[in-house]
């Protein structure tokens, strides 16, 4: 059993693991941090983006002036931005025969895996990991599409040319496998190979292996799976959280007396806790909404602004803000809002209950009823009638490459009244903000992310006894940037086994068992040969040594024995008592009978019926195995 | 021999009071708990002391299900959990827990407040009993205990229907409760796997009926509500708040819409609204349709249907009006009927099947003239309508559902006993699969064969197959081994892995036999003689003379001696172990005969 490891993202995974001769892919997460090294796709021709100079080289050769420009001392690729995309090369992806997706998050480079590598199987996810899931794609692909690039660099990738370049370029790795965003039609053409699941299901692939997807708890829909033969048990967990927020709480019984335990999706801010963010977020929005500033949050369309959404819910009229608008810019902002509320069942218990008054789960619904809350699909249109200042503006894309934030970050950047307030914790929001440079606008970090920490993870580990824990190499020592907190890595005994992007880990499993059914009837007796009147050869007589006979235990108590014997007619019966055990002699019979703690030989003239006799009553005192 | 027994207390050979008890692998199981509509006495709920006389219900009882929201599959809910006592696990769909006790507390309304029975279920029972409740998605396996788990399937029927498969090891039922084998206009079709039970019970309303398709009934309904209405006419339509009702609804919107007609149409009691919310909230439960669509226009805001108010009824002119409940027997719906039926331009439609006794089965089976309370006689000149818009599966989506899940046998409940023999019939012949129909109280007992599954070692397997012969799928093959069970998990080992696990020590036994032969040559001589005899007679045997002397066959070890006494005689000590006690046996047999002569 192996894992063949195909992303180095410890967030967004893409393993694949053989398991009694099926292949699955666990996941298939797409590390869109290469965009951090594109120019932002403005919505709205800017000037200031469209005259940065060209960069050449310290000899002043600038033949890559149109591809790359600078920007406040950075270098940025000028091109449709691209995706750094699982390995393709470590396996032939066209023989995984399922996919397992664990949250919308880690879904993102499905139509990469389903329609270009020859892939043929079924892709299995919840409901609301694909709806949800969808409309993350096709956010992606909007903010893409609406905005055409002419421009498609590709020389800087040249590696004789990006030795050249200056940091962060010249670091980036596997930049021949980055690509560009993949069509709706791939998006369609991947989803319809999905098959929906719910929590708790067993499904069976091939007879062979069984799958079922444990709740997360940390989005709707997000799912931890186990896959498992008879005798044989993979836990996956990925993105999990054991804070209350929306979804439904994470199943943690169900992971118990896994052989290994793939472990990935940990916090990716371990040091900040998500309360505490969440407070500082209000209150930054507070302060900067009270002096007639502008609030900018970058998010995705789903998942941590209904919870952000909720704060604000019953932090707007405590803190007398009650009049400012809250707009959520997204050409997927409706279906994002109207899918939060049809998915109780997947749903923290104390929304579900709210479904059976019946209420919307979310109190987000009467922020929209009560014009609080107004959504749009972009700013062209109805907003630009609406739009109010001062506001807040929830929009994508977090990243700050393209998505109706770019147009915002110009249009607030120049005023120190106006504030950013980044909450995904996915982009670095210095590199995100670095082509925005020099900014006047202020720039809040307060990451949330609900995903295990060490301490939980730790806690988990002694709740659910793992044999052995695999994960990314990344948490077996603590972060590059706080090298001292050795809290924040897996500790574990025995050591976690680590992987890092392209390697295969050979799995530490012993199968002892086999599973097998057994008849309720005893088995026919063997078929005695009948004496034919044929003449019979010696050798046909020979018996089969094939036929077992069963072991033997226990110990013969030398009286009892005796009086059997007696009692069975035999007389003249004399003990003599050796060094391990006893002898017995029949005298009349001329045989004798050895008796040990562990055996027992019985020595006798070729007197078959006698030894038979004897066999049977030694025998009484033994246990047959 | 283990068995699956099954004893309807309701629904067997009728319908309402759905309520089957299932034994299964040691197991009991009940499922539905419904009420009957055609009684008011006792025999409106099952009959619970038939379970147990005096025992504690929760003692006998592993589970209850409840297979969807109508009250004639969970009418008698509280009544059974509270008044007679149940404190185990019931298990129902999010839709049906959500939707359930407010149709259970209509009920009990309309029971104790307008007919004033007394010693009827509280509203706190009601309460009581919803938090024995225990939501199941779908196809999500639970475990009810280590043994015993059951799994939803969809069922279309009404939101949040489902069929329930029970399964203990490899013995598994399946009880479809009501369901639809294709998709209307707000649910999906029924759908299950090829999963072969031993036993499905299905229900079987629409035993004999190959209902013509789905639109024809549809445009039918349109143009007799159109034309009434046109001639001024009121149209009644009685349905249950949910189900139905939000069908209808949906059709006749979009018909007023395309006919931009102006004629009222309202919807009784204040459970309209609210019923319609759940269906918006529970949008995944829905078919494909409108879940695809919801975003932009969801199909449960209507803009046609206003709410019913009382003081409606006598207005002039033509109305349609859905009014609760569906059989006409008690509530809103009976009381526009009684004000209407005067009318012959008037019409009643009944869109669903009616229990007997009922005011709905009277006028539909023909009857014009009703004895009411206080010997009353209603007349009924208004027309009447019967449309089968009930969600139930036909004959023909019967026999659908059994080709899908491809059950050993088959027992049919909610159905009527003439039509059920016929389908019985049906399924025999062909589907070639036995059918019952047990009436109320009457027991079926289905012999199974369930197959044993152990762990074999993986040590004793590799021995076996070095035997040769890898193992044939699916064909019995002896070995031997020791079974070692612990804690209901089964494990064959071999014998000497099971010794060791269980600290026990081998005990040896081991005979050796004297054999006595005439025979004046030196003991090497005669050993070198056994071990040439023993060569050609064993030839698949390991046959070997060992410097020593003594000769081996396999492990039995045989040794020539000379007893000092008599040099013509010879002994040949032939000894083994109990394990060869074939080999050595037959051994000692074939040397007592002597040995061949010598070649010369």
């Amino acid at each position: 059993m192996k894992l063949y490891c195909l992303s180095g993202h410890p967030t967004l995974p893409c393993n694949v693991l053989k398991f009694k001769s099926t292949t699955i892919m666990l996941d298939c997460g797409l590390d869109m941090t290469s965009t951090l090294n594109f120019l932002p796709l403005p919505l709205v021709q800017s000037p200031r983006l469209s005259s940065l100079p060209g960069w050449s080289l310290k000899d002043g050769n600038a033949f890559l002036d149109k591809e790359l420009k600078e920007c406040s001392g950075h270098v940025f690729v000028d091109s449709v931005p691209e995706f750094c995309l699982p390995e393709t090369e470590l396996i032939d992806l066209s023989t995984v025969d399922v996919i397992l997706i664990s949250n919308y998050h880690c879904m993102m480079a499905l139509p990469y895996i389903t329609e270009h590598t020859g892939f043929t199987g079924t892709v299995y996810a919840t409901e609301p990991t694909v709806q949800i899931g969808r409309l993350l794609m096709e956010e992606l692909v909007n903010f893409i599409e609406r905005v055409p690039k002419a421009q498609s660099a590709s020389l800087w990738k040249n590696k004789d040319i990006q030795r050249l370049l200056p940091s962060p370029l010249k670091d980036a790795v596997e930049v021949s496998t980055w690509r560009r965003c993949y069509t709706m039609q791939e998006v369609n053409s991947a989803l319809s190979k999905i098959q929906l699941v719910g929590y708790s299901q067993k499904i069976e692939l091939f007879g062979a292996v069984q799958v079922t997807p444990l709740s997360s708890g940390y989005a709707l829909g997000s799912s931890n799976w186990i896959i498992q033969s008879h005798y044989e048990k993979v836990s996956y967990v990925s993105g999990s959280s054991l804070l209350t927020t929306h979804p439904q709480p994470m199943d943690q019984a169900s992971l118990k007396n896994s052989d290994v335990l793939v472990l990935t999706g940990l916090t990716q801010i371990p040091t900040a806790n998500p309360d505490g963010m969440v407070g500082e977020f209000c209150s930054n929005l507070a302060l900067t909404v009270r002096n007639g500033g502008n609030v900018l949050v970058p998010c995705y369309p789903s998942g941590v602004i209904y919870d952000l959404l909720e704060c604000l819910y019953q932090y707007i009229d405590s803190a007398g803000l009650s009049s400012v608008p809250l707009y959520f810019i997204s050409p997927v902002a409706n279906s994002s809002l109207e899918f939060s509320q049809i998915f109780a069942e997947w749903l923290c218990h104390n929304k579900q209950s709210k479904v059976y008054l019946p209420e919307p789960p979310f109190p987000h619904a009467e922020l929209i009823q009560t014009n609080k809350l107004k959504h749009y699909p972009s700013i062209h249109g109805d907003f630009s009638n609406d739009f109010r200042q001062p506001c807040v503006v929830f929009t994508g894309h977090p990243s700050l490459r393209f998505g109706d934030v770019v147009h915002f970050m110009e249009l607030w950047g120049k005023s120190s009244l106006n504030t950013v307030i980044f909450t995904e914790p996915d982009f670095s929001y210095l590199e995100a903000l670095a082509p925005y440079q020099p900014l006047a606008m202020k720039c809040i970090y307060c990451p949330i992310d609900t995903r295990l920490n060490f301490i939980q993870v730790s806690k988990l580990l002694k709740e659910v006894q793992p044999l052995h824990v695999v994960c990314p190499e990344q948490y077996t020592q603590p972060p590059p940037a706080q090298s001292h907190r050795m809290d924040l890595m897996i500790d574990c005994q025995p050591p976690a086994m680590s992987y890092r992007r392209a390697e295969v880990l050979a799995l530490p499993f012993k199968r002892r068992y086999e599973k097998i059914e057994i008849m309720p009837e005893p088995p026919p007796r063997p078929a005695q040969p009948t004496s034919g009147k044929k003449r019979k050869r010696v050798s046909d007589d020979v018996p089969d040594c094939k036929v077992l006979k069963p072991l033997l235990s226990g110990s013969i108590p030398v009286e009892q024995f005796v009086q059997t014997l007696e009692k069975h007619g035999f007389s003249d019966i004399k003990v003599e008592d050796t060094a391990k055990g006893h002898i017995v002699l029949l005298q009349e019979a001329e045989t004798l009978i050895q008796i040990e703690e562990d055996s027992t030989h019985i020595i006798c003239d070729n007197d078959e019926m006698l030894r038979v006799r004897l066999r049977d009553l030694v025998l009484k005192f033994l246990q047959k195995f | 021999m283990p068995e699956i027994r099954v004893t309807p207390l309701g629904a067997g050979q009728d319908v309402g009071r759905s309520c089957i008890l299932v034994s299964i692998a040691g197991k009991n199981v009940m499922l539905d708990c419904g009420m009957h509509m055609g009684f008011n006495d006792d025999r409106r709920f099952p009959d619970f002391s038939y379970i147990t006389q005096n025992g504690r219900l929760t003692d006998f009882l592993d589970c209850v299900i409840i297979s969807h929201f109508h009250l004639d599959h969970c009418g008698a809910l509280p009544y059974f959990s509270e008044m007679v006592g149940y404190d185990g696990p019931i298990y129902m769909t999010h839709p049906t827990q959500a939707i359930c006790p407010i149709l259970l507390e209509d009920y009990r309304k309309i029971a104790v407040d307008k007919k004033g029975e007394a010693n009827f279920f509280t509203s706190q029972m009601i309460k009581d009993c919803m938090k024995k409740v225990v939501a199941v998605h779908l196809h999500q396996t639970v475990q009810v205990d280590d043994e015993l788990e059951i799994k939803a399937y969809y069922a279309g029927h009404v939101l949040g229907a489902a069929m329930f498969q029970i399964k203990v090891g490899s013995e598994s039922v399946v009880y479809t409760g009501d369901y639809n084998m294709t998709p209307d206009r707000h649910l999906g079709a029924a759908w299950i796997d090829k999963c072969r039970p031993n036993l499905l019970i299905t229900e079987s309303t629409y035993a004999t009926t190959i209902r013509d398709s789905k639109r024809c009934r549809e445009r039918d309904f349109l143009k007799k509500v159109h034309e009434t209405v046109e001639r001024g006419g009121k149209v009644l339509i009685p349905v249950f708040a949910l189900g139905r009702a939000q069908e209808l609804c949906i059709l006749l919107e979009t018909f007023w819409e395309r006919m931009n007609l102006k004629v009222p149409i309202y919807f009784s009691t204040g459970l309209t609204e609210k019923a319609n919310h759940y269906y918006k909230l529970f949008i995944p439960w829905t078919n494909q349709k409108i879940r695809k669509t919801f975003v932009q226009r969801n199909m449960f805001e209507f803009k046609h249907i206003k709410a019913f108010d009382r003081a409606f009824a006598d207005n002039p002119g033509p109305m349609v009006v859905f009014a609760t409940p569906g059989m006409l027997h008690a509530g809103q719906s009976l009381q526009i009927f009684r004000k209407w039926a005067g009318n012959e331009k008037n019409m009643v439609i009944m869109p669903g099947y009616c229990v007997q006794g009922t005011v709905g089965h009277k006028i539909l089976s023909g009857q014009r003239k009703l004895e009411m309370e206080g010997r009353q006689v209603l007349e009924v000149k208004m027309q009447v309508e019967y449309m089968s818009f009930s969600a139930h599966a036909d004959a023909k989506g019967i026999m659908q559902l059994v080709g899908q899940a491809e059950p050993e046998s088959v027992l049919l409940v909610h159905g009527e006993a003439k039509k059920m023999e016929f389908l019985k019939q049906k399924i025999e012949q062909e589907l070639r699969v036995s059918c019952y129909m047990p009436a109320n109280g009457e027991t079926v007992t289905l012999p199974t064969s369930p197959s044993i599954p152990v762990g074999i070692s993986l040590g004793l397997l590799k021995r076996e197959m070095a035997q040769g012969l890898l193992p044939e799928a699916k064909k019995p093959r002896l070995l031997h081994g020791t079974l070692i069970m612990k804690d209901s998990n089964f494990r064959l080992v071999s014998s000497e892995q099971a010794l060791k696990e269980l600290g026990l020590a081998e005990h040896q036994l081991r005979f050796t036999c004297r054999v006595h032969l005439h025979d004046t040559r030196k003991e090497q001589e005669m050993a070198l003689r056994v071990y040439s005899h023993l060569k050609s007679v064993l030839k698949d045997h390991c046959v070997q003379h060992l410097p020593d002397g003594s000769v081996t066959v396999e492990s039995i070890l045989i040794q020539a001696a000379a007893p000092s006494e008599d040099p013509g005689t010879k002994v040949l000590l032939v000894s083994w172990t109990y394990q060869d006690e074939e080999l050595g046996s037959f051994l000692t047999s074939l040397l007592k005969k002597g040995l061949p002569q010598a070649p010369s």
